[in-house]
């Protein structure tokens, strides 16, 4: 059986390449890494001088690494000269209509329920004027800028903050962490930078749709979230639109600060192109996101779901440093055909009475591989810190994988850690009550697997849960029968 | 409505139905009983098409249709309810939301107009008042920590709902309380006019002095043995399965 989410993205794709190819490119410098290319990059994006000496930190540092191996991942050997580390955004061809799009991509907008003029937006087909987006996000922006909320691509941030840019860059995920990460550091494109001041709870999600210039994030994406003492901001990453990319890898780092008794949480949904039936092609994702809750009583909560990429490799994690911080990360992670997900989170205890959850829903269909790495350290300072992680797995036909590897580090002995791990099967019996009260065999297994996905969908701000849940039905198709 | 011819099926190669004879008409009640192991709840499913079950020879012909050849969900669009000997639990899926999304399935299927979530909720509020079932146990994951009587309940609150042309009962009537017990029949006899069918899979008698049956037939190794009218079932409360079994080995 085929599955009809393969053909749309394989449509789907087809119609980009065309897209694209004819656009020739007409700013990017060539293939390969240097510090020549590296001065360049950051010459062409007018850097101060500070910047260029960190990148090229970065890239001497990572020219030391070699890329790792230990995610239970299989794929081939990256060629690190044959990427392009620069080009100018590129323009979507712009079409008159929505009758220009590939009506099979057009089905799955309707089956998420993806409002017209957003799908239009995804499809580069221009917009009224009365919905153009850039006059939404300018009202936006508008309103945040009275409260003084900073949200801005990252380039911007360099030209107009450059103070707080240079305080926090590179403190949560140092260009040493890992080697993704001092490729990053070394040749970061653009991104995302958000401020929030003191006091202040940020009145709408943050969505890097509403930003300005957000077209073309590019292949290393860097993010920096700062929230100010007793601020809030709930920030979302990602669409359930199928995203497609002619670059193949993607390594972004994403860094989070909480200073006293604020709060982030941050949710992603990722449906990277994931690759076709025979697992050609797709994103390897392989992302660093991390964030530190630095001051007292801070909270970060990492929520992400995550349907696409061939390869995924990511953790989440926090750095729980403030007395009575707070650390969360609830994921889904699905696995369908060829596609494999190595992921997880850390949680570092170093604060006293600092606690933290995990929950993480690994489903595996297909010939898909899943993977729980987990850390929870708790230091010798951390004192009473608690750790609950919960950890299920379920698996859909017998030819899939799902693979749990907690580890547990405790160095302080008033602490308390609790681990609960479950497999299970996609029951028979369950499929086959649903059915007899009416539900097609695919109905029935999306809401099988969105019931088990409940405790971290209830986690998503609310229009994003219902998206998600949508989608997981979609990346679920052709799983079964 | 239903014609049941030489029905045998087995599962993990051991054959369970023997060659099942039966023949119910629109508006009866038939109950089946029969010892444990008979192949009462393997008849059910099968009716209702589950894969573990294979057919191995002999008809079922549902309304004029090769019943055999029909999926699952086929089956429930066409009109067939199965009240399950055990209730599945389905963790996180809510009750009330599996309950309009299967109505809507079948509605959609039947080319009726699906029901939107306060016209549905208007049509739960009266099959719950009528079934006298606790509202929380709406509000609760489906099937998930309900007791045994509670799971029971909530196969007749589906049925009431998805009004089957075809009920099938399988032990709904064990582990309920006699209040419980009543209710119970109230909701299959209200179902009860003239063009619907059930058959009710019990082991006590009791259930039948509510759920009056047209015929009664004993399963036995896979076969019809017996068969009669309501008076059979006090004849088997009264002397057991022996003398069936005797007669049958004989
Ligand atoms: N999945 C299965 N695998 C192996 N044997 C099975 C399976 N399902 C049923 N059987 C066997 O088939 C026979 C008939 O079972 P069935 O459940 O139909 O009996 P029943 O008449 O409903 O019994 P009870 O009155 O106890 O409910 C039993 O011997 C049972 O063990
Ligand atoms: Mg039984």
């Amino acid at each position: 059986m085929t599955s009809s989410t393969e053909t749309i993205h394989e449509l789907a794709n087809q119609k980009y390449k065309y897209g694209f190819v004819t656009d020739i490119e007409t700013d990017s410098v060539p293939a390969g890494l240097s510090e020549d290319i590296i001065r360049l990059i950051s010459a062409k994006k007018q850097e101060p001088e500070w910047l260029l000496e960190w990148r090229l930190k970065a890239y001497r540092h990572w020219r030391t690494m070699v890329e790792p191996r230990w995610p239970k991942v299989d794929y081939p050997s990256i060629d690190f000269d044959q990427i392009v580390y620069y080009s100018a955004p590129k323009q979507r061809p712009k079409l008159d209509s929505l009758d220009e799009v590939d009506p099979e991509l057009l089905k799955t907008f309707e089956k998420l329920g993806i409002p017209l003029e957003e799908q239009k937006r995804l499809t580069g087909v221009a917009v009224d004027v009365v919905f153009d987006s850039v006059s939404v996000a300018t009202s936006f922006k508008d309103k945040l800028g009275e409260l003084g909320v900073i949200f801005c691509s990252m380039s911007e941030a360099v030209r107009e903050h450059p103070e707080l840019v240079r305080k926090y860059l590179g403190t949560v995920v140092p260009y040493t962490d890992n080697f993704y990460a001092a490729l990053n550091s070394a040749v970061f494109s653009d991104g995302s930078f958000c401020y929030i001041p003191k006091g202040v709870r940020c009145p709408m999600e943050l969505s890097t749709y509403f930003r300005i210039n957000a077209a073309g994030t590019g292949q290393f994406e860097r993010t920096l979230l700062v929230a100010e003492d007793s601020s809030y901001v709930s920030y979302l990453e990602g669409c359930t639109a199928p995203q497609r990319d002619e670059n193949q890898l993607h390594a972004a780092v994403v860094e989070l600060i909480a200073l006293d008794n604020a709060q982030i949480k941050y949710s992603t949904v990722q449906n990277w192109y994931p690759g076709n039936e025979e697992g050609k092609g797709g994103i390897y994702n392989f992302v660093t996101k991390r964030g530190i809750c630095a001051g007292v009583n801070s909270k970060i909560s990492w929520t992400q779901v995550e349907t696409g990429s061939a390869i995924t490799w990511k953790y989440p994690s926090c750095v729980l440093k403030g007395d009575g911080s707070v650390g969360e990360f609830y994921s889904v992670a699905l696995t369908n055909h060829f596609q494999q997900a190595d992921t997880g989170t850390k949680m570092i205890h170093l604060g006293k009475n600092t606690s933290s959850t995990i929950v993480s829903k690994g489903i595996s269909a297909g010939k898909g591989q899943n993977t729980y790495r987990g850390l929870v350290r708790i230091a010798k300072s951390a004192t009473h810190a608690r750790n609950y992680t919960q950890c299920d797995s379920m698996l859909i036909g017998d030819r899939c994988g799902a693979h749990t590897f907690p580890y547990i580090e405790v160095n302080n002995n008033s602490s308390q850690v609790e681990h609960e791990a479950t497999t299970s099967k996609i029951g028979e019996d369950q499929l086959f009550y649903c059915r007899q009260r009416g539900l097609s065999e695919e109905d029935a297994v999306s809401l099988i697997v969105n019931g088990f996905c409940k405790e971290v969908f209830r986690e998503l701000p609310m229009e994003f849960a219902v998206e998600a849940q949508k989608l997981l039905g979609i990346s679920l198709e052709g799983s079964v029968g | 409505m239903l014609k049941v011819s030489h029905l045998q099926a087995r599962v993990d190669g051991k054959m369970i139905l023997n060659g099942l004879d039966l023949e119910v008409k629109a508006g009866e009640v038939h109950a089946i009983m029969g010892p444990n192991g008979s192949g009462k709840s393997t008849f059910a499913n099968v009716l209702a098409g589950h894969e573990a079950f294979e057919v191995t020879g002999g008809t079922v012909e549902f309304d004029g249709k090769n019943l055999l050849e029909m999926e699952p969900e086929e089956r429930a669009w066409a009109g067939i309810f199965l009240a399950f000997q055990y209730p599945v639990e389905i963790p996180g899926v809510g009750n009330t939301y599996f309950l309009r999304m299967a109505l809507n399935s079948i509605r959609k299927a039947r080319g009726q107009e699906e029901l939107d979530s306060v016209a549905f909720m208007k049509v739960l509020r009266e099959k719950v008042k009528l079934l006298k079932l606790r509202d929380d146990l709406l509000k609760r994951p489906l099937n998930e920590g309900f007791s045994g009587g509670e799971k029971k309940r909530n196969e007749i609150l589906q049925m009431a709902l998805l009004e089957p042309k075809l009920a099938i009962l399988d032990e709904t009537d064990s582990g309920l309380d006699i209040d419980a017990l009543k209710i119970v029949a109230d909701g299959v006899n209200t179902l009860r006019d003239g063009t619907r069918s059930v058959i009710v899979v019990t082991h006590y008698q009791r259930l039948l002095d509510y759920i009056v049956p047209d015929y009664t037939h004993v399963l036995y190794k896979g076969k019809i043995v017996k068969s009669g009218g309501k008076e059979l079932a006090l004849e088997l409360e009264e002397k057991g399965y022996g003398w069936i079994q005797e007669s049958h080995a004989a």
